[in-house]
């Protein structure tokens, strides 16, 4: 045996040991029937060919790892931004496992989230009586200050009624009548987790200026001088909202962050169990009408929310997940404009510091070729700030990205002497992304975890940004917004650069000349 | 927005539902409304008699086409027929296979996103058959059609499906707004067919807002791809059209919240009328050779 209690080996090392090479050449030789080596080898490299190329970017009725999650996901990022928030995800338990431990994997933290447990006679009869005993349940175990309801996949293609079940509960008095109970309607099958977040941040200010589904008056706007600020789906969104209140707080004026999830992913470990932490009370949620205007971050994460937010009054900015010194110049003057107030000296002089800090490296980033992939926003801030860098983003591509922001960021490239040779890939997949790293190779690649793998097929070094990272530890702690967080997105490129000149330089007597310790 | 009037056609499959529908709509376009007929029916004919044509561009056959509805333009989709009325079909699954309730909600949830309803004074939505599922529930959720208009006629089933709609309309009347609009029977000649109607409304807790008679001109302009508004106008049967037309756009509030009765119940129904003789129990699965021995 291999193993023995003595000393254990991890499976970096165990099947490694003979006894598991062994097993694992028969298992292949007698069982698996693989084609010969010089085949496999053959269909690999016509993989990497532009004819191949042609035929993968032809492809109509097969997507091969989407860069997207389903709505439902979004509407739970959506929900725990509330402060004692529970999001119900109307559906089968398996969908709710998804979420959980997809952002438990991301974020370290684990997230609370119920199901109305749907099953087969729920599918037959329909899921109102899920609902009924879903929300008693939820409301007298976890005792929430407000229940989020949401859907999955099933409950869409039976039609379920969430605002006529959610009525039929309360007169069944599964909850009391004037319970928070917004809800929102999510098809998995339709847009992406972007569009989950939109239709329930939407849906949660339905509810609270709209008269709660009819039950009470709408409120009635009474303007005053605060900003409230939607930060969209964010991987970085610990980080990226702590940012966003101190920049807040140097301006000196009153703002709500609606959707604050930065505590409720980021519980300190001193022996209390926080299922709620922070977030954005209910009262606030229902005075953010009064706002004199809301800045998102992510202009397609709320292209529901914001049109509805602007119906109501009030002055909309939408941007686009800004990164580095142009986007945060622009977040700042917008602050500044709608505010009245003069944008703080301490901001001024962080500006100054980052502009001096690219100065310092721009010499190995100037004309560096990337590749990006990501959600629609988060490539175009990324996208803006590699062009201030003198980089170049060759290729930028999102899923779940539409004409809209195909139009967007090819603006974008038009505006800089660097996106000459840029182009967007709207609606393509990872697999397309593959066979670009192939054909028209780039120096580096962004994206988020899922990367790796191109990174290990198309040997372009990777630089983890976005979401989710599942195998970097605590990069949602850092800001990638304000000038601090172009810092920290500055020094993660700038790190794995360093990396890949350090292993390409790395032969004793070969290549070691340029093995140097001053970079 | 507010002074949206959204109405639905409901009815037994074969009922007559379209061509009550068309004709009524016609009839009330001639009194000057701007109108949009949303067709929930796979087939795409609620609005062929409007058109002259069988709409074609469906909604879920375009977007199955682009690859999702959200590349869809309203244009895409919207014709505009007799007397400017406006027609979406949402079209739907082959018999069989998929999920037309399913694309009942998302082609009026584009319609509602892409604007659609804006300018109309009348919106009308034409569904198959019985409330078979959630997604034929769709257009008597909250804010969407206010009153519920149910086909039928003196047959058994025609009356069974009337019922079981007003089942459905319950399910989310007490929650929302909808409200049983009434009943308009397509006359079949079948026994004391007004007789049974008007009780069976009474039952229901509305009202037969209207006895449609037969007329065989249906049939001929049915055939001319018309409504009897536009290929007769002068003709007695338009003229029941219109005062079908008229008493609708009365009825406006006018709606109750149905009490449907049990399978006993209607069947008691149509004894009371003599339909049915009274059940011998002894007599209940025996054959009329075993009657006869």
């Amino acid at each position: 045996m291999s193993q023995n209690a003595e000393k254990v080996l991890d499976h970096f090392n165990l099947f490694r040991e003979p006894e598991y090479t062994n097993l694992f050449e028969n298992k292949r030789k007698e069982f698996e029937f693989m084609p010969p080596d010089a085949q496999v080898e053959e269909v690999r490299e016509w993989a990497k060919t532009a004819e191949y190329q042609e035929k993968n970017f032809a492809r109509e009725a097969l997507v091969v790892n989407p860069a997207k999650a389903c709505q439902p996901l979004g509407a739970v990022f959506a929900a725990v931004g509330f402060e004692g928030t529970i999001p119900f995800v109307h559906g089968s338990q398996g969908c709710v496992a998804y979420y959980r431990s997809h952002f438990s994997r991301h974020f370290k933290e684990p997230t609370s989230c119920v199901s109305s447990s749907m099953t087969e006679d729920a599918a037959v009869f329909g899921g109102l009586n899920n609902m009924i005993d879903g929300l008693a349940n939820t409301y007298n175990m976890y005792k929430p200050k407000m229940i989020a309801v949401s859907t999955t996949c099933m409950a869409e293609v039976i039609g379920d009624d969430l605002n006529a079940f959610i009525k039929t509960s309360k007169e069944k008095g599964s909850i009391p009548e004037e319970y928070d109970v917004p809800f929102a309607h999510t098809p998995a099958f339709v847009g992406s987790h972007i569009t989950g977040y939109d239709n329930v941040m939407k849906g949660i200010l339905q509810h609270f200026w709209d008269g709660k589904a009819g039950t009470v008056p709408a409120l009635e706007r009474k303007p005053n001088e605060s900003i409230n600020f939607l930060g969209g789906f964010d991987g970085y969104t610990v980080g990226n909202l702590r940012e966003i209140k101190r920049i807040f707080g140097l301006f000196g004026i009153d703002y709500t962050i609606i959707g604050d999830n930065s505590d409720v992913w980021d519980t300190p470990t001193d022996g209390e169990f926080r299922m709620y932490d922070g977030g954005t009370t209910l009262e606030q949620t229902a005075n953010s009408l009064n706002a004199k205007a809301t800045i998102s971050m992510q202009e397609f994460c709320t292209e529901k929310t914001l049109p509805f937010i602007a119906e109501h009054g009030q002055e909309v900015v939408a941007l686009n997940h800004p990164i580095g010194v142009k986007g945060t110049d622009k977040l700042l003057m917008e602050i500044s404009r709608l505010t009245g107030k003069a944008i703080p000296a301490e901001l001024e002089k962080e500006r100054g510091r980052l502009v001096d800090a690219i100065a310092d490296s721009t010499a190995h980033i100037h004309g560096q070729k990337f590749a990006i992939y990501g959600d629609p926003d988060l490539c175009y801030g990324l996208a803006e700030f590699l062009l201030e860098l003198g980089a170049e983003p060759t290729h930028v591509l999102a899923t779940n990205g539409g004409k809209a922001w195909e139009k967007k960021m090819q603006e974008l490239f038009d505006s800089s002497p660097f996106g000459k040779n840029c182009k967007v890939y709207p609606g393509k997949d990872l697999w397309h992304m593959r066979s670009l790293l192939f054909t028209d190779p780039v120096d580096f690649l962004i994206g988020n975890t899922y990367g790796k793998y191109l990174e290990r097929d198309t040997g372009t070094p990777l630089i983890r940004i976005g979401f989710p990272i599942f195998d970097r530890h605590h990069k949602h702690r850092y800001p990638v917004w304000g000038y601090q967080g172009g810092l920290n997105v500055l020094v993660w490129i700038l790190d794995r650069m360093f990396d890949a000149i350090d292993a390409n330089t790395n032969i004793p007597a070969k290549t070691d000349y340029s093995f140097d310790i001053i970079r | 927005m507010s002074d949206l009037r959204q109405i639905a056609f409901y009815g037994k499959g074969g009922i007559g539902k379209s061509t009550t529908s068309q004709n009524t709509l016609a009839a009330l376009a001639e009194m000057g409304q701007k109108i949009l007929i949303v067709g929930c029916d796979p087939k795409a004919d609620s609005t062929r008699l409007i058109l002259h044509s069988k709409a074609q561009d469906t909604i879920l056959s375009l977007a199955a086409d682009a690859g999702s509805v959200e590349d869809l333009e309203l244009d895409d989709v919207m014709k505009v027929g007799y007397r400017d009325i406006r027609c979406v079909e949402s079209g739907g699954p082959e018999p069989g296979v998929g999920c037309a309730g399913r694309g009942v909600i998302t082609s009026i949830n584009f319609l509602e996103e892409e604007g659609a309803y804006d300018g109309v004074d009348y919106v009308s939505y034409d569904v198959l058959g019985d409330v078979v599922c959630g997604g034929f529930a769709m257009p008597i959720r909250e804010n969407k059609a206010q009153e519920i208009y149910i086909v039928m006629s003196g047959e058994m089933m025609a009356m069974y499906a009337a019922n079981n709609i007003s089942k459905g309309i319950l399910k989310y009347a007490n929650s929302g707004g909808v409200r049983l609009g009434g009943l308009v029977c397509n006359e079949r000649q079948t026994d004391k067919e007004y007789e049974l109607a008007e009780s069976l409304a009474k039952k229901l807790g509305t009202t037969l807002i209207h006895f449609v008679p037969r007329d065989n001109i249906v049939q001929h302009a049915e055939l001319r791809r018309m409504t009897v508004l536009e290929y007769a106008p002068d003709s007695k049967q338009a003229g029941e059209y219109r005062e079908l037309a008229q008493k609708v756009h009365a009825n406006k509030g006018n709606g109750t919240i149905p009490t449907p009765i049990t399978m006993d119940e209607l069947e008691d129904l149509l004894m009371e009328h003599g339909i049915m003789k009274q059940v011998d129990e002894s007599q209940v699965g025996k054959s009329a050779a075993e009657l006869a021995a």
